[in-house]
């Protein structure tokens, strides 16, 4: 079998506090995989690792059978979870940017979903919602021809009747073969757009299902499920 | 628009059994070609390999065929179409027949009803 990414025993730990404990992982290609948890669980840290930001404290992480480097950056396509765009920059001149720097980004993929999802290319990045500002940096970031995609909570502003449209406008457009990995805290949204799931408590993997098989085996769904779990 | 989806059963059977009800009520004809996989998908917001693993459920229960060329179409063959729809209205009645006895109501006052609304409508 042909992954990915693979974490072997990988560890992160800030100071005292241990993000990631020993996780082992291996993320097949060509799947959409949600990666679940409450807060502060290592979701993002996770995304990181894999996205070269941050170095394993222990054990180790490979993308596509390599460490983090600049070849792998090359593959990963990643979206923070929080901006980091100059809101003063126009739409177009964001793309131009992205054009650039990326050599596997493809202007005509952005420019179609830009107008699918109604977002005017003369505007200001500031002159739109968060929600807008959102969906810009999604588009940017999946108009990359990238072999996988890290996703720190997208469209976590966008308003619940757009995000069926906009997350379906982007599995159908995301480069064929390449692996999506997204973070969320909206499963009621995001679940029948999953392949499998991941679920990582206190630094673990606690659970790696299907969200069929969840629905199976449980009679309800993961959004469900997962309330249920993680119940205060 | 996208499709909806009873939150207590897997996404993929949902899927076959939508697309059964669209070609027994003729939005897909027999011999029709069918949407590929990703235009599907992106109809009913789901990912695109549930979507193919629903094609896969109706290709090998004979609802569908792969042509070498041009995609998939509905069969043609108008036994496999009516057993389907038979069964499925089949199961259709047996769960309001279960629901009404839970209810305390018998199959021949389910009867009685149908036939009194029937007229109604």
């Amino acid at each position: 079998m042909d992954y990915i990414l693979e974490c072997l025993s990988l560890t992160k730990k800030y100071s005292t506090v241990t993000a990631l404990d020993k996780i082992n992982l291996s993320i097949p290609k060509g799947k959409i995989i949600g990666l679940l948890g409450p807060n502060g669980s290592g979701k993002t840290t996770l995304i990181k690792l894999a996205s070269g930001l941050l170095v394993p404290t222990a054990g180790e992480i490979l993308v596509n059978n390599m460490k983090p480097c600049v070849a792998t950056k090359k593959l990963v396509s990643y979206l923070p979870d929080n901006t980091y765009l100059r809101i003063n920059l126009k739409v177009r001149d964001v793309l131009e940017y992205f054009n650039d720097f990326y050599a596997d980004f493809n202007m005509d993929k952005a420019r179609e979903m830009l107008k699918s999802l109604d977002i005017d290319e003369k505007r200001r990045l500031k002159e739109l919602s968060k929600g807008g500002r959102e969906k810009v940096q999604l588009i940017l970031v999946m108009s990359r021809e990238a072999k996988l995609y890290m996703l720190d909570e997208p469209i976590a502003g966008v308003d619940p009747a757009a995000r069926d449209y906009i997350l379906s406008t982007v599995v159908s457009n995301y480069s064929e073969g390449a692996t999506v990995i997204l973070s969320t805290h909206l499963l009621y949204d995001i679940e029948k757009f999953l392949d499998e799931f991941i679920i990582i408590k206190d630094g673990k993997i606690a659970m790696q299902s299907t969200v069929d098989e969840v629905r199976e085996e449980h009679g309800k769904s993961l959004d469900l499920l997962f309330r249920e779990v993680f119940k205060c | 628009m996208a499709w909806d989806f009873a939150a207590d059963k897997p996404i993929y059977p949902q899927i076959v059994e939508r697309i059964k009800q669209d070609i027994f009520r003729g939005h897909y004809k027999a011999g029709d070609k069918l949407p590929s996989v990703r235009e599907l998908a992106l109809e009913a917001a789901v990912n695109p390999n549930t979507m193919q693993r629903a094609f896969a459920h109706l290709e090998e229960e004979g609802f569908i065929e792969t042509q070498r060329n041009s995609g998939r179409t509905v069969t043609t063959n108008q036994d496999v179409l009516d057993a389907g729809k038979k069964e499925m209205a089949e199961a259709l009645t047996l769960e309001y027949l279960e629901k009404m006895k839970s209810m305390g109501s018998d199959a021949a006052d389910a009867a009685r009803l149908i036939e009194k609304l029937r007229k109604e409508i």
